[in-house]
């Protein structure tokens, strides 16, 4: 009788997969998973006390290099989080400019979505069209701001800089292409027989583990959950725009691939809007040189593209934030990985890990 | 009998060797090491032209440029490629079982090169034309799993160990179908010899007869020859690079030789057992219509393989044997049904 015996394989923290620095030890039983455990850390860069020892104009590049793929989002949350401190009215033209902005990235997240599922697909062609794509969006941002990816574009008070008639122009381009792009990767991934193999049953997260999990973003609207922090608290200008929130149905990678493809029409869909009624006006409102907000904590939270990104600043008064406490959606939503890969085979482990789409700045902050 | 430039020059070459030498035997050893030469040659070039096509294609597919640096477009890529290869530190991990470790990579190269030696490249001019050439050569092609297991399992890797296993695994799912879909190109030849395979195609090739058969070989040949979406010995989102994760340098190349070799390969059994050989009309000679046919098939498989993500081993498996198989053995039935009533009508 042939003995046969579980073994441990560390994925990680060196592996094509992990899209960063993380290591998942896998416990196998031949190629079955018995158990997948995250370790986490090795991308720790101390974001959260750095910031203690900034002035909090100094603190928004750090958030850049939170979430990198898209930085307008995290730029957001904690300019929102410090306006909200210190009581600062952002003018309405920044505010769609905001808008635009935020939703320009998180297509561009989604399109590092599903260039890196399909690359870990074993589809290196899917990888490059979905950054063909991206690279037209990291160009509108390097008209609006001169930076491609870390961004630090959104400001407190309001944006770095107005928004020139040529950004304008090519987000317009961008936004009718968006149509024929998807159509695209329908033709090249979404319709292929392997691919919808891969992706249909495997890993499923039902409503009740994701609600368990406290997921957050397109992971937790694939299980079916209702949940956009951009519907619930329409902070910003996002109250001013109609737009739908795809939901999944059961929860399965295909899913969650699906409801990140129809957010990309639908992030489009908000940019149009935003772009038809801008309003004219300044773009940054008037925040003190040295800025001293009020002694007092706030909260504050915005839908990034991974999920429910929450700044809590804690000032005593003076130039520097006391404490600030990052919720990173990234860091929450791999908590799910180990019960996504009970039963799956080797090669769902990457696949799952690749739909809860985990950016590792984030992970580690 | 026999026609083709390439035939009278290995006749004259032969008979200006019998002038001078004179002992037919030593003509006829002279003539076998000289024509494996050659092929060896093809096979080397082989892999030198297809790094560089491979990534051209590729590149082309990928709306990318590709190499384009190195030499006139890029052309001396792959001699760029070569040196860094061999300039590399050949790293030999600690804990390894030596032996096993470093044949593995050369015992690959062995039925990689030994199966040239039974295509026939032009009217009359193949190496060894034996009377049980075909299975011959699913005999020796079916070898290379045993060079890849040894790497997976002498690299002291888990990565390279579950990339062995899985290449067992995965010959069982794909040999019988494919033997199973060849069989009916023997029962219409009513030969093994791979000259006789060519010339029953001189009329009509056998991809119109066998249809089934030819989808059930184009499947299995992508499996057998570890492409894309079927690479998943090496798939390397999940196990680096399976057997070769623990190579470097000119051992890594080797792997690669034999990749690139295999390749080339199933282009030419495509185009011999299913696309007529080097039959084709006259204004070509044969080895010219061999050659074409094959870059075709060669560029079919890699736009399959550059279009497909990766199957999952168990699909494979389960695709293997439960849909390919059963096509297979109804591919026999239908061609014994045929050949039987062809023959009474």
């Amino acid at each position: 009788m042939a003995q046969t015996e579980k073994f441990v394989l560390n994925m990680g923290p060196q592996h094509p997969s992990t899209h960063g620095v993380l290591q998942v030890q896998v416990e196998l039983d031949g190629e079955n998973i018995v158990g997948a455990k995250p370790v986490m850390g090795y991308l720790h860069r101390g974001i959260e006390k750095l910031m203690e020892s900034r002035t909090y104009a100094q603190c928004v590049p750090y958030t850049d290099r939170l979430d990198y793929v898209s930085a307008m989002n995290n730029n957001l949350g904690f300019c929102m989080a410090v306006e909200k401190l210190a009581a600062i009215e952002v003018p309405e033209r920044a505010e769609y400019i905001r808008v635009i902005c935020a939703e320009l990235n998180r297509i561009a997240s989604h399109h590092v979505f599903i260039g890196s599922l399909t690359n870990d697909l074993g589809s290196a062609t899917g990888m490059i069209y979905a950054f063909r794509d991206r690279e037209k969006i990291l160009d509108l941002f390097n008209i609006i701001c001169g930076a491609r990816m870390t961004a630090h574009y959104i400001r407190i008070g309001g944006v770095a800089a107005d928004a020139q008639e040529e950004f304008l122009r090519d987000t317009q381009a961008f936004v009718d292409y968006v149509p024929a792009m998807l159509d695209e990767y329908d033709r090249i991934f979404t319709g292929n027989e392997i691919f919808q193999a891969r992706m249909k049953g495997t890993s499923i997260i039902t409503k009740e583990t994701a609600l368990k999990y406290s997921m957050s973003g397109p992971n937790i609207r694939a299980s079916g959950v209702d949940y956009d922090i951009r519907k619930i608290d329409k902070y910003g200008a996002y109250g001013k725009f109609d737009f739908n929130i795809p939901l999944g149905e059961q929860g399965d990678n295909w899913d969650r691939y699906i409801v990140r493809l129809k957010e990309i029409q639908e992030s489009a869909n908000i940019i149009q809007q935003a772009l038809d009624n801008m309003p004219e006006g300044p773009v940054m409102a008037k925040v003190p040189k040295v800025l001293k907000p009020p002694k007092g904590d706030a909260y504050h939270r915005v839908e990034n593209t991974r999920g429910e990104l929450g700044f809590y600043i804690v000032s005593d008064g003076s130039t520097k934030p006391y404490r600030v406490h990052i919720r990173r959606p990234s860091f929450v939503n791999l908590q799910a990985l180990d019960s996504m890969c009970q039963g799956m085979l080797l090669a769902d482990a990457v696949t799952a890990f690749a739909t809860i789409d985990p950016l590792m700045g984030e992970v580690d902050c | 009998m026999h026609s083709g430039i390439l035939y009278s020059t290995a006749q004259a070459l032969r008979e200006i060797l019998m002038s001078f030498v004179g002992i037919p035997i030593i003509v006829d050893i002279i003539m076998t090491v000289i024509c494996a030469t050659i092929l060896l040659l093809i096979m080397a070039t082989s892999a030198l032209v297809f790094t560089l096509g491979e990534r051209k294609i590729c590149a082309f597919i990928q709306v990318r440029i590709g190499p384009n640096r190195v030499g006139p477009g890029g052309l001396l890529q792959s001699v760029a490629d070569m040196i860094k290869l061999m300039d590399k530190e050949d790293i030999v991990p600690r804990g390894i079982d030596k032996w096993l470790w470093v044949l593995s990579p050369i015992l690959l190269l062995v039925p990689s090169a030994l199966i040239y030696a039974f295509f026939p490249f032009d009217d009359g001019v193949i190496l060894a034309d034996v009377n049980v050439g075909l299975f011959l050569l699913i005999a020796i092609t079916s070898q290379t799993i045993l060079p890849f297991l040894m790497g997976g399992y002498a690299s002291n890797s888990k990565y390279s160990l579950i990339g062995g296993m899985r290449t067992v695994a995965q010959m069982l799912g794909y040999e019988v179908p494919m033997v199973f879909a060849l069989m009916g190109i023997v029962m219409l030849t009513g030969s093994l010899k791979m000259s006789a395979i060519v010339e029953a195609q001189s009329n009509v090739w056998f991809i119109v007869l066998q249809p089934l058969a030819f989808f059930i070989y184009i499947v299995t040949a992508l499996v057998e020859s570890n492409r894309p979406p079927f690479n998943l010995v090496e798939g390397e989102s999940e196990i680096i690079a399976g057997p070769f994760t623990e190579y470097t340098g000119m051992r890594w190349a080797l792997f690669f030789l034999a990749e690139f070799s295999n390749l080339m390969c199933i282009g030419i059994l495509t185009t011999t057992l299913f696309l007529g050989g080097w039959h084709g009309p006259d204004f070509l000679p044969g080895f010219a219509w061999f050659w074409i046919k094959t870059f075709i098939c060669v560029l079919f498989y890699q736009w399959v393989g550059w279009t497909f993500p990766r199957l999952r081993i168990d699909t494979m498996l389960s695709f293997g044997w439960k849909v390919l198989l059963p096509i297979a053995l109804v591919n026999v039935l239908l061609t014994g049904v045929g050949i039987y009533i062809y023959n009474i009508m």
